[in-house]
């Protein structure tokens, strides 16, 4: 079987808040989307990998890394790993900025 | 799953389950039973608490929090008494039983306490837990005089922290030097010389044999006849591991439970770990052998290929300032022995180490330690010393690194915590650190017994090159982005007119451009601190429950707490919030600890709407801010009540709500000294007398509970108010982020804190810098609910359908 990504439209790239989490929903699959500082957009799972882990959008944005809310986990946007001494890693997804528009890849 | 249970609650033991987790955390129902009712903390600090540089809390290894998240079952304050070894189960003293596949005892050590008459007496202790650091604290605070016997290394250190507390101290010690196992004649009276400078007075080569007095000590008699007076009496000459249940339960103890080179005790499936263990004839009460041996223990239980333990050989430092010692292997030279010695009686510098067939089977440093983790590496390597310099740095204080550059990578530099000279480098280059702190928060090096800290500090100085800042590496900075303080933080805000969190961090150079979740609350804080009437609140710099002015709660929900001024309500407002947790089906609805009625589990979409129905001011149960001004009925209602604490409480909640504060403040107002509000446990309590007012500061209801002192007593209620700005402005002039108002307390002094309350110039001046910084505040929920901007940014729910 052959599995097919498919591309979603989720927001205007302009309209993105810098350095704040945006979240979106596709089919169930709670994303948070990051523009950071750099006008990179990242998108990664909403969730931290900690067994309560918080909501990853309310988290405070530094540079490529994000600090979960609840329990101040630092983790990275780019490849999802939780910094030492913590551990872990959250699901990354592809994202895909064209003209204004920016995708994301599932 | 298998059944793990472990008897302790301690070092040696959590550790293991630490390293069980690492290797396999599935395979075990993981039960804890500890006799203290803590959770796990670090007992190597105990010193440094009676010291007085650390708290409780910081000493915490384990909250109770991790044994959450890990699914361990902890039961605190339960012992067991019984472990039935046929039918695999244990049975504590409250009667509960247990079944267990495998278990594990650590059940630690107690104090010796010598069984001498008299020994029972009210104001004898031992120095082995919080329990005995608390007791001693609280003598010192009633009684003057001390005698600690035993001048051992814990001895010593029990010393040094009565002394910090105000008593006079004299140390009895049986041998004619102290440390006597772990120091030699020289290094001894070297020591002994620095702690009598420091004022402690030592009673040499007396044998207590009673301690006299009535109900409490009063003093010790010694085997010559002669006597000396005491109001506390530590004693702390050894301990006794603790083996009852093993021995009740009939395994087999000797010194301790004896083990073979996996831990294993004499009844099938119960193992021992820590200092309630005898290995190889040695019971070790250190913790770097105790970590090495769980490390074994898990292995083993976990089903790996486990190494055998064969025994540790150990090092000891003393943690009392100004002295820096350090010793391990043998001490004393016999016919197979040569020493090396280097001796500067002048500056007090004293090294030697003893060496047998070239290798280093001894080490004593005294004045200057920083050969201590090279030498103590040769010894535990049993190194072929032929033709290698000993002291390389010869009689000087200022010791060269030069040995880092050729230690191999995988050379361990915390033995505690088992991390390499590669990890660390490694962490300083990938993470950016130049602090001691930093490595140590990010690789745990230094984090157990400290003794590695010189040698870190070496290789952050060899790993950074010129970028080495010696100042900064040892300086506390507000977190890892930056090297500046607080104190520096501040200035440098009023003095370059620094107006935003950006600025802040371009202008000073922060090493993390954008700051961390550490900096940024505490830079943005600061500047609404200073720049009283024009600072515009970076929002995006908060914490989650500030930034959306709301709880998060561990399943992403939030709760809405309205305001209740003085925890007065009415029909009316009860009605708005039945109504409005009716409609949003507000899953609980709770009457809070502070007086007020909490709403639940709403969801994050839902909140702006419900405040604007409830249309009331947000009760800020989510701030660093006026949280509650609890209150009792008072004058108005109840027989006893003194004063009118209802409309007192509400005056004090109307004037300082919404004030952002370096942490939470809570009030209490009583309006008799009964107290009904319990305004003695709060960051600000007001007692009603005849007559006035007493104002109590620095309590806290919280982890650690502190009674309230007091400030002052005042005649009416608008020195209340004004004794309140002057003390809460004072507070937020002068604390550190986070640090609550009983911390802040007990740091700067209370006596200083009413010296600078007492002028009334100062008091003045601090209100104008209150009332100017309240006259900015609007309320949240207001501003939210108008501005679109802000709906969409933090409350709204985004949701896309797939496809293209």
């Amino acid at each position: 079987m052959i599995l097919t990504k498919t591309r979603t439209l989720v927001g205007n790239y302009s309209d993105l808040p810098v350095r704040a989490g945006y979240a979106v929903n596709i089919n169930d699959t709670e994303i948070a989307l990051f523009k950071v500082t750099n006008g990179k957009v990242y998108a990664i799972e909403n969730r931290s990998p900690h067994p309560k882990g918080g909501v990853l959008k309310e988290g405070l944005v530094s540079g490529e890394f994000v600090f979960c809310p609840v329990y101040d986990w630092k983790i990275s946007l780019a490849d999802g790993k939780v910094q030492a001494p913590d551990e872990g890693q959250v699901k990354t997804y592809q994202v895909e900025v064209e003209a204004n528009n920016v995708y994301i890849i599932i | 799953m298998k059944k793990l249970v472990m008897i302790g609650n301690g070092m040696a033991g959590v550790r293991t389950i630490e390293e069980i987790l690492k290797l396999s955390p599935e395979q075990f129902e993981i039960t804890i039973f500890g006799q203290e009712p803590h959770p796990n903390y670090n007992r190597i600090k105990l010193s440094n608490i009676l010291q007085g540089d650390t708290s409780f809390d910081e000493i915490i290894i384990n909250p109770l929090d991790w044994y959450k998240e890990n699914n361990i079952q902890l039961f605190t304050g339960e012992s067991i008494t019984k472990i039935d070894v046929e039918s695999k189960k244990v049975i504590s003293d409250q009667g509960r039983e247990v079944a267990y596949d495998e278990l594990i005892i650590a059940t630690g050590s107690n104090s010796f306490i010598l069984p001498i008459p008299g020994a029972d007496k009210i104001g004898v202790t031992g120095f082995r837990d919080i329990k005995d650091c608390e007791m001693m604290i609280k003598s010192a605070a009633e009684y003057k005089k001390a005698v600690v016997i035993g001048g051992g290394l814990l001895g010593l250190e029990a010393a040094r922290g009565l002394l910090n507390l105000g008593m006079k101290v004299d140390v009895v010690h049986l041998m004619p030097s102290l440390m006597e196992r772990q120091l030699d004649p020289i290094a001894s009276s070297l020591l002994k010389a620095e702690l009598e400078s420091q004022g402690m007075r030592f009673l040499m080569e007396k044998e207590t044999v009673e301690v006299i007095g009535d109900e409490r000590v009063a003093g010790l008699r010694f085997k010559d006849g002669s006597f000396v007076q005491a109001d506390l009496v530590v004693m702390a000459i050894g301990i006794k591991s603790n083996t009852i249940v093993a021995k009740n339960s009939g395994i087999y103890v000797n010194r301790g439970i004896v083990v073979n080179d996996y831990m294993e005790t004499s009844a099938p499936h119960v193992y021992a770990v820590g200092e309630c263990a005898e290995h190889r004839e040695i019971v070790y009460g250190l913790v770097a052998p105790l970590y090495e041996q769980g490390k074994v223990l898990a292995e083993r239980l976990c089903g790996r290929e486990a190494s055998a333990y064969e025994g540790s050989v150990t090092g000891t430092q003393l943690k009392v300032a100004g002295v820096d010692l350090f010793s391990a292997g043998e001490i004393y030279e016999d016919g197979t022995t040569k020493s090396i010695m280097v001796y500067n009686e002048y500056e007090g510098i004293y090294k030697r180490a003893l060496i047998r067939n070239n290798r280093i089977v001894g080490i004593v440093l005294y004045g200057d330690t920083k050969d201590s983790t090279r030498l103590y590496r040769m010894l535990s390597k049993k190194e072929d010393i032929t033709g290698i310099s000993i002291f390389e740095s010869q009689c000087s204080a200022e010791g060269g690194s030069g040995d880092i550059a050729s230690m191999p990578n995988d050379e361990l530099v915390c033995g505690c915590n088992g991390v390499t000279k590669g990890a660390i480098v490694e962490a300083i280059k990938t993470q950016g650190l130049i602090t001691l702190d930093q490595v140590s928060h990010c690789t745990n090096a230094g984090r157990s017994c400290g003794r590695c800290k010189p040698m870190v500090n070496d290789i952050l100085a060899y790993t950074l090159g010129d970028q080495f800042d010696a100042n900064a590496a040892q300086k506390t900075s507000i977190c890892g982005c930056t090297t500046i303080s607080r104190e520096e933080l501040i200035a440098e805000i009023r003095e370059k007119g620094l107006t935003s969190v950006k600025e802040v961090m371009n202008v000073l150079e922060w090493n993390n451009e954008e700051g961390c979740t550490k900096c940024r609350p505490a830079i943005n804080y600061y500047l609404g601190m200073i720049h009283m009437d024009e600072y515009k609140d970076d929002r995006d710099s908060r914490l989650v429950n500030e930034k959306m002015h709301a709880n998060i709660q561990k399943d992403g929900t939030y709760s809405v707490v309205p305001r209740m001024y003085g925890g007065v309500t009415t029909a009316a407002d009860l009605k708005k919030i039945a109504e409005v947790a009716e409609k949003y089906e507000v899953p609980l609805v709770k009457l809070t600890g502070g007086q007020r009625i909490g709403l639940f589990g709403v969801k994050k979409e839902d909140l702006p709407s419900m405040w604007k129905e409830l249309d009331m001011p947000s009760g800020y149960a989510y701030g660093k801010t006026l949280r509650t001004v609890k209150t009792c009925v008072g004058a108005q209602f109840c027989r006893y009540g003194t004063q009118d604490s209802m409309s007192l409480g509400i005056e004090l909640e109307k004037k300082f709500e919404r004030l952002d504060t370096p942490h939470k403040v809570k009030m209490g107002v009583s309006a008799c000294p009964r107290n009904c509000s319990e305004a003695g446990i709060k960051d600000i309590g007001f007692v009603g007398i005849d007559g006035g007012w007493e104002i109590y500061v620095a309590g806290n209801g919280g982890v650690d509970l502190r009674a309230g002192d007091l400030l002052a007593t005042v005649k009416t209620e608008a020195e209340v108010m004004e004794m309140t700005g002057a003390y809460l402005q004072y507070y937020r002039e002068t604390a550190n982020y986070l640090e609550r108002t009983s911390k802040w307390v007990e740091r700067v002094g209370l006596e200083h804190v009413k010296e600078v309350l007492a002028n009334e110039e100062t008091r003045k001046e601090l209100n104008e810098r209150m009332d100017q910084t309240l006259k900015k505040y609007i309320e949240p929920w207001n501003e939210a609910i108008e501005s679109e901007n802000i709906k969409d940014k933090y409350y709204a729910n985004h949701i896309v359908k797939a496809g293209e």
